[in-house]
């Protein structure tokens, strides 16, 4: 198959960027996006132009490394992770326009490239259970209902990938908050921590410079890992209590 | 010389407990004095740098990775073994113990693989209270199956997704610490060399990924959890950026490097289908749980769609040649099996490298929605990529290469011979023998990182009360930085006309040739005598365009290949050196009439510990006898 390529060219952080376009040639249909981009990638090298940097590791759709917005649409047509798009999607001859995953609290770094530590700093700031290793009771002593189970399972899925915030008109986080607030919130285990975890996860995102969710629901559509928008009015639950309790002085 | 193991004495089953009561123990006040530099942010390399920072230890840990949330652990897909016996059915930490040294091929340290079997239901513990939402029964208790050549289901797991639900409960403890200021992480910095003070590890060199400032870190030890080097053979199922500098940079310093010839070849992937394809996709092996794998008994039939060939002219090899295990047959088996019936002429699909892995039977056993609960994402995944149903017609599955049992040798307190310098997890060698069951590289990765580091580390570090850590600006590190780049400089400077990635498929095409599911004598000289020339010719005419003070993934990889052009030598060497079959290293020239792998006990019970002598120069073999106190040598039957 043959397509013509618009890609984001960005030499820096601090340098102003553009589209430049490519040619690919020859890309069997079994190929995934990636290997496309690998393709092109190959011939650059060739023309002794530097290959567009991208961002991308397990290539199984798992890790959440790669982010790539695609026509428009973060990882692009499709449900899963850019990685598992394959070429057999589009259609013959078609201009293809790539950008980086764009929302202000993921600066570029260069080309397609962009930091998401932000959402690192938000699951450091209580994302977590707070545990000491070996000072764990046996792994049977809370029975756990098979249906929260599952249902933090669902929550706990989320790669991390960013497609939620880069798709969201106000760059918003709370699809990624209100998954790892929903998952470790339903477990037992996580209970004792509920309220403090929601409001200085919040906090943390709003400090990153996420927005507030105003219900498109574009997170939902382009999330690879399912992440229904459900778990965000979870979040705002969480925190609406969280935060009255702290108002009125309550114990957290 | 026989590197010494420092096995502790007495009984085997009482060798743990005996160690931890006296293990030299480091006061709270004092852990703060030491950091302990942490390379990699995986299961082992997480869960050490989490456990250690919350101890109290001043910690530095380094990734590649854009995020520690994103290391290849996360791609394990089955589950993690532990000795909990929840199912009733006659397991135990013994029993665990046994599986793992039989399978692997009787290659394994003993000690180290009944330790890593007694803290095997710690770490499910550890896990659950992490939030970690395993398979659960109804009545709220967790869930187990039967997984990878195991008779006891031992197995837990999170859907298809158990060694992401890991990973993250490890990342949030790692957060956890990072919040608090315990650990500094460092993401997107790449290792590129070790630094040796008086014998000692006392740093590392590290390459800023984003800004490509070469700097250096000093500390009171390294620990290097940098994973496997399954990358060697370019087409695996380890992510891109997995590499094998870390260790291979160690070794380079004096580490010794054991058994690299074990690799393990994963029975279960969506067979490759072109040569641009840069890396292959593992369905998780609990689909063999359900699954039938079967190929045509005639080679006419390779071409009919399968569900047109009848009962009778389909044969279902693993149950026929393995009754008792049958589809459950160990990795090395499943995957030596399928390569004989594609070698015989009898694979499937449009290269003939595949077999049928085939659910019909489940569907109508189980119902179809039993099925999908149990393995819908990875059914879906497979529909992704091949664009097939496998509801409706098997799944095509070819053998690749997986997973790496070799690594830097260690002690029994995860210390390499270099004094500081210990290594946990898949980079080092110690557990798994020359094959690894399924299930058990997450085992290990959290076992070394939560239950066994903490202990053992401080055996190191009470030798070093009252010496003073360098400092960054000692000779030591300042040579070792200058080396770093100009080495970084020589890979920008040769501006020739081949790509990395194009020097890197050559290289993994020859291995996977020669050094792959089966050996021989003539292909390992042949490749040991190509690998010069190639590494030569990478040297001569790699292009590596841009800079060196920027992001630039093509200079990333290029100091990657380097170094498994250099790897792929010893590989080969070992594989050579080791004149028998024993696991996943399967020497033609080795086996029983029935086609099993052939162990020379006499001769090759022990670890080859390489010992690097310069460049150029043929690397010392070192031999660390392996003892069988508890268990007896017996051939791996799985009929």
């Amino acid at each position: 198959m043959n397509f013509t390529l618009r890609v984001w060219r960005q030499d820096g952080p601090e340098t102003a960027g553009r589209f430049e376009e490519y040619p690919a040639r020859n890309i069997p249909d079994e190929a995934s996006f990636l290997e496309m981009l690998d393709l092109v990638n190959e011939d650059l090298i060739g023309k002794g132009i530097e290959p567009v940097e991208f961002d991308h590791d397990c290539r199984e759709g798992i890790c959440g490394t790669c982010s790539l917005t695609i026509d428009g649409v973060p990882h692009g047509p499709g449900r899963g992770t850019t990685c598992q798009l394959y070429m057999r999607s589009f259609r013959e001859g078609e201009v293809i326009v790539i950008e980086p995953f764009r929302a202000t609290p993921f600066p570029i770094l260069r080309d397609l490239t962009v930091d998401r530590g932000a959402f690192d700093t938000i699951i450091q700031s209580g994302g977590f259970i707070s545990e000491r290793s070996g000072s764990a009771p046996d792994a049977n002593a809370v029975p756990i209902p098979k249906t929260i189970a599952d249902l933090a399972m669902d929550a706990a899925s989320c790669i991390g990938c960013g497609a939620c915030a880069a798709a969201c008109p106000n760059s918003s986080a709370m699809l990624f908050v209100g998954a790892k607030v929903s998952h470790l919130g339903l477990l037992p285990q996580g209970k004792p921590e509920k309220n403090r975890r929601a409001l200085s996860m919040v906090r943390s995102m709003d400090e990153a410079g996420f927005g507030n969710c105003s219900n498109y629901y574009a997170c939902e559509a382009v999330c690879p890992a399912s992440i229904p928008a459900s778990f965000i009015a979870s979040l705002n639950r969480q925190y609406a209590v969280a935060a009255a309790k702290e108002t009125v002085g309550a114990t957290l | 010389m026989t590197p010494d193991a420092h096995i502790p004495d007495g009984p085997l089953k009482d060798k743990w407990t005996h160690y931890k009561n006296h293990a030299k123990i480091i006061s709270p006040a004092n852990k703060r004095k030491f950091k302990i530099l942490i390379v990699g942010s995986g299961l082992a390399g997480g869960s050490a740098a989490a456990t250690l920072g919350e101890q109290g230890y001043d910690i530095e840990c380094f990734c590649y990775q854009d995020s520690p949330r994103r290391a290849h652990s996360i791609a394990a897909q089955g589950g993690i073994n532990a000795a909990k016996n929840y199912q009733n059915d006659g397991d135990s930490a013994y029993r665990l113990f046994y599986d793992t040294v039989k399978g692997g091929d009787f290659r394994s340290r003993e000690s180290n693989v009944h330790r890593l079997a007694e803290v095997s239901n710690a770490i499910i513990d550890q896990c659950v209270a992490q939030g970690v939402p395993f398979a659960r029964e109804y009545g709220g208790l967790l869930g187990n199956r039967s997984f990878g050549g195991a008779q006891v289901s031992r197995t837990f797991y999170a859907r298809g997704q158990t060694g992401q639900q890991l990973l993250l409960g490890t990342y949030q403890a790692l957060s956890a610490q990072i919040g608090t200021g315990k650990v500094k992480m460092f993401p997107r910095t790449e290792m590129l060399d070790l630094v040796l003070v008086d014998g000692h590890a006392k740093g590392i060199v590290v390459r800023d990924m984003v800004t490509g400032e070469i700097r250096s870190h000093a500390g009171d030890a390294v620990l290097l959890c940098t994973g496997g080097y399954g990358n060697v053979f370019y087409l695996s199922t380890n992510a891109k950026g997995c590499n094998v500098t870390a260790t291979w940079r160690a070794y380079k310093r004096g580490a010794f490097f054991a058994n690299p010839c074990y690799t393990q070849i994963h029975p279960t992937c969506i067979p490759v289908s072109g040569d641009y394809q840069s890396k292959l996709t593992l369905m998780s092996e609990s689909l063999r749980n359900d699954g039938r794998v079967w190929a045509p008994k005639r080679k006419e039939d390779c071409a009919k769609a399968p569900q047109d060939i009848p009962e009778e002219d389909r044969d279902y090899y693993l149950e026929r040649k393995y009754p008792s295990f049958g589809n459950l047959a160990p990795r090395d088996i499943s995957s030596r099996s399928a390569k004989e019936i594609c070698d015989e002429g009898r694979g499937v699909g449009p290269t003939g490298l595949g077999v049928y892995l085939d659910f019909a039977d489940a569907i109508k056993r189980l119902g179809r929605d039993v099925v999908e609960e149990r393995y819908s994402n990875l059914f879906e995944m497979y529909h992704n990529i091949t664009g097939e149903n496998a509801y409706e017609r098997p799944m095509r599955i070819y053998p690749a290469v997986h997973y790496t049992m070799g690594g830097l040798w260690v002690d029994y307190n995860l210390m390499s011979n270099i004094p500081g310098l210990h290594v946990l997890g898949e980079a080092n060698f110690s557990d798994h023998g020359a094959n690894r069951l399924g299930a058990s590289a997450l085992m290990q990765g959290l076992a070394d990182g939560y239950f066994v580091i903490p202990y053992t580390l401080g055996n190191y570090l009470t030798s070093q009360f009252g010496k003073k850590r360098p400092e960054t600006t000692d000779p030591a590190f300042q040579e070792v930085e200058k080396e770093v780049r100009e080495r970084t400089a020589a890979l920008l400077a040769v501006k020739g006309t081949r790509s990395v990635d194009s020097f890197h498929r050559e290289l993994g095409m020859l291995l996977w040739d020669k050094c792959g599911m089966a050996r021989d004598k003539a292909g390992l000289e042949e490749a040991i005598a190509r690998l010069p020339k190639l590494r030569e010719e990478f040297w001569k005419d790699v292009r590596v365009l841009g800079v060196g003070e920027n992001l630039n993934e093509s200079l990333e990889k290029a100091g990657r290949v380097a170094d498994f052009l250099e790897f792929g030598e010893l590989m080969c060497r070992d594989a050579l050196a080791r004149d028998e079959s024993c696991g996943g290293h399967f020497r033609i020239d080795h086996q029983t009439p029935d086609g099993e792998a052939l162990r020379d006990d006499e001769n090759f019970s022990h670890v080859a510990a390489w010992q690097y002598q310069g460049p150029n120069a043929v690397p010392t073999r070192n031999e660390e006898p392996l003892v069988y106190e508890e268990v007896k040598l017996a051939t791996r039957s799985y009929k």
